[in-house]
């Protein structure tokens, strides 16, 4: 991915990202989390992480941000005038996130640039995603469906009325 | 080539932001939104290094986060109906004893 084409959507994805929070309308804020998954798509794909790319927004973009607005709607949640911490809070907690970012980023080290230019034949291609998946992963693999299992169960008995 | 600290730094940058709405937001709905982007902040972490190193694993690990992620979508979004329900509120500061 080129610099300027990372710029242009790295600061795309922080704006939407400070879109979600920032906003006071619960049904906005799931719009602009679908913009910055997607923005995250375009990242995964220039990273050569094609089928990544295609899962996030299927999945996320598809499915679970269609979960939040639903859940959005059927409470009828309307945009809030008091949806912050009161303005003391905020600048404490703003001081806090900030002193975060200056801890990671004063202790990231630019690591070797050798490491990881020479790419193996098919990388990225769901083939190669597919043969790690069901080789070296395939216990957690199933393991998943399991979780699947048990949340969808989970979620049927919490939400069900009582009765 | 764009370098890997660019990436690390942006994934630091966009982990912040969801830990400042979790921080400062009242609705549970929106807390769960910063969550997904936290989340969202790590698996773009593990795709960038997995390009770096060369290997699959750290796009295979982003399989899985997002699976775990789906899930606790779901689960969540039941109790908060469930909370809803019987609170008539998703506001966090009034969902504070923990009993029904």
């Amino acid at each position: 991915m080129s610099p300027i084409a990372f710029f242009v959507v790295a600061a795309l994805a922080v704006a939407s990202a400070l879109g979600v929070v920032l906003n006071r309308n619960p049904v906005h804020g799931a719009c602009a989390l679908v913009a910055h998954l997607f923005l995250l798509a375009v990242f995964f794909v220039g990273l050569d992480a094609q089928l990544v790319g295609v899962l996030q927004v299927i999945v996320y973009a598809g499915a679970v941000v269609v979960l939040f607005l639903f859940v959005i709607m059927l409470l009828n949640l309307q945009a809030d005038v008091r949806s912050m911490v009161g303005a003391p809070l905020v600048f404490a907690a703003a001081a806090c996130v900030g002193a975060l970012v200056t801890l990671i980023l004063g202790g990231l080290r630019e690591p070797g640039a050798a490491a990881g230019t020479a790419l193996a034949q098919g990388y990225g291609e769901t083939q190669e995603l597919a043969r790690v998946l069901f080789t070296r992963y395939a216990l957690p693999f199933e393991l998943t469906s399991l979780l699947l299992l048990v949340a969808i169960v989970g979620a049927v008995a919490l939400a069900r009325k009582r009765g | 080539m764009t370098p890997l600290g660019w990436y690390m730094g942006l994934s630091a940058l966009l982990f912040a932001i969801g830990v400042f709405g979790v921080l400062v937001r009242r609705n549970v709905i929106v807390i769960f939104m910063a969550i997904e982007i936290m989340l969202n902040a790590v698996n773009l972490a593990f795709v960038a290094i997995a390009r770096h190193q060369g290997s699959m694993d750290g796009q295979v690990i982003v399989f899985f986060v997002m699976t775990v992620a789906a899930a606790e979508a779901a689960v969540g979004l039941a109790i908060i109906i469930a909370m809803f329900r019987n609170r008539e509120t998703t506001n966090a500061d009034e969902l504070a004893t923990l009993r029904w």
